[in-house]
């Protein structure tokens, strides 16, 4: 028997596709914020930062690069209850999104801050700039225009790695696939539409982070 | 008093002893030329002014704050400092006018009107009023530095330091450089300039001073040295650099 293709059978189900789409968008887009925004004090800290901090903000990114995505979203999820921190599934998906891509570009946005000539932050020390304005002003910017494309990558792995947030049922676009071909068994038609999705957001989020660089990084 | 005094300088990098008691006092409107092998200490020398580098003993004040003391706040005195380096060192994310506003805006505090008024002079100052809107990219090197020190000279500074500013230049674009300094000289800048440009330190020099192996080791009015040097150091310094 050869199987038939009934992509219409999703079609009741079109609101709960639309629903999941929506919150994969805007987790992405809360936890890109919020993790880019982690990421730049991490790497602030690290390269100027005191040694202590520094270190300390080695051991996250260590211990974030080196285990797994679901594992950290379980620990915050059921792990942090026993601590006393009772999250909702979104609120425990968006958190445990924000410290990993924190990490990550804490690592590529420090490479940017590191390859900062020498001479450029010394030409800012001594136009009698405080460490920080050197940072802010002279040190960041040129940093992120160096790993604008590192840094678009990483968030859009972190876009597709959000898909194991339906683990904590929080219901993104993965949630509403699982939920969609367990009311219809159309599990080849439902996952096949939510990869084209994840496809085309991924399309969508690399042109927009395109436009955004060369937005930000005006230069002939 | 000097406007900067030197006082028995020393200073070491590891067991490397590059100033060996360096003693030196720049009035207000001197042109310091600093001359001597590389490895001398020159750089050293300037950098230790401004706090770039720390001495380890004697004394360096600048307009009477110590650098280094404890009562210094080093970002007052290195607002009486201005310093031009040999690789220019503009901020790459910025056009020209923005490099000089910037320090002018976050260090002095000024309003954007006015920092951006002060910009305009000393970009027309060195020449470049038209070249406001060009990143340092657009610019040949000879221009690029000229942006660095109109940038320096935004910020009022009592005295420049200029470090072999013409040494990363192709030939052709030193002397728009040099023109630049030697208009400051005239209009009484103190300056201290490392320089290769051994015409140049005796045409616009008050003073000339020669390293050697950490010290200075000869000192005195340029002309008078260049005719007639008393050590044989410098003697065979200045021949090299004829031939
Ligand atoms: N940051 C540093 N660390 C270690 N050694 C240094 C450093 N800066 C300069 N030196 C050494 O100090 C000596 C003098 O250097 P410098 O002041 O740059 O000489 P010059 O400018 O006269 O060529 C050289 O031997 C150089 O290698
Ligand atoms: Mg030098």
């Amino acid at each position: 028997m050869i199987y038939k293709l009934q992509f219409a059978d999703l079609l009741p189900y079109w609101d709960v596709l639309v629903r999941g789409l929506a919150f994969t968008i805007l987790l992405t887009l809360a936890s890109t914020l919020s993790g880019v925004a982690v990421g730049t004090l991490g790497a602030s800290a690290r390269t100027f930062g005191p040694q202590w901090l520094s270190r300390l903000v080695g051991a996250y990114v260590e211990l974030i690069r080196n285990t797994p995505f679901l594992v950290q979203l379980f620990f915050v999820y059921f792990g942090l209850p026993a601590a006393g921190l009772k999250l909702t599934e979104t609120q425990a998906a968006f958190i445990a999104m924000t410290i990993n891509l924190g990490a990550y570009s804490t690592e590529i946005i420090r490479a940017g801050i590191e390859a900062t000539p020498k001479g450029v932050i010394e030409a800012g020390v001594s136009l009698a700039m405080t460490r920080l304005q050197v940072l802010r002003h002279v040190v960041l910017k040129p940093a992120f225009e160096k790993v604008w494309p590192a840094l678009a990558s990483q968030i859009i792995i972190v876009m597709l790695g959000s898909s194991v947030v339906s683990q904590i049922s929080a219901e993104d676009l993965t949630y509403a696939a699982n939920f969609i071909q367990s009311r219809n068994f159309r599990a080849f038609e439902s996952y096949f539409v939510v990869a084209l999705a994840y496809l085309m957001l991924a399309i969508l989020a690399r042109a927009i982070l395109r436009a955004l660089g060369s937005r930000l990084f005006p230069k002939a | 008093m000097p406007l900067v005094s030197i006082v028995d300088v020393r200073k070491s990098f590891g067991s490397n002893e590059v100033l060996k008691g360096v003693s030196l006092p720049v009035e207000r409107g001197d042109v310091v030329a600093i001359v001597g092998r590389s490895g001398s200490g020159k750089s050293t020398l300037l950098r230790c002014i401004n706090g770039l580098e720390s001495h380890d003993s004697g004394t360096i004040t600048v307009d009477g704050l110590e650098v280094g003391g404890a009562a210094t706040d080093m970002r007052v005195l290195r607002r009486q400092v201005g310093m031009i380096f040999q690789q220019f060192n503009l901020f790459p994310h910025l056009t020209a006018l923005g490099n000089v506003m910037l320090a002018p805006r976050i260090v002095l505090k000024m309003g954007e009107r006015e920092a951006r008024d002060i910009a305009l002079d000393m970009l027309a100052k060195v020449g470049l009023a038209d070249k406001r809107d060009n990143y340092p990219s657009q610019l040949s090197g000879g221009q690029q530095q000229r942006v660095a020190i109109a940038r320096a000279l935004a910020m009022r500074p009592m005295a420049l330091l200029c470090d072999e500013i013409t040494s990363a230049l192709d030939p052709e674009l030193i002397n728009e450089v040099l023109r630049v300094v030697e208009t400051l000289a005239s209009e009484g800048m103190t300056l201290m300039l490392v320089t290769h440009e051994m015409r140049f330190a005796r045409d616009v020099g008050t003073k000339l001073v020669f390293m050697h192996q950490g010290r200075v080791h000869e000192e005195g009015p340029p002309k008078a040295l260049f005719a007639a040097p008393q050590t044989l150091e410098l003697q065979q310094f200045i021949g090299a650099s004829r031939a």
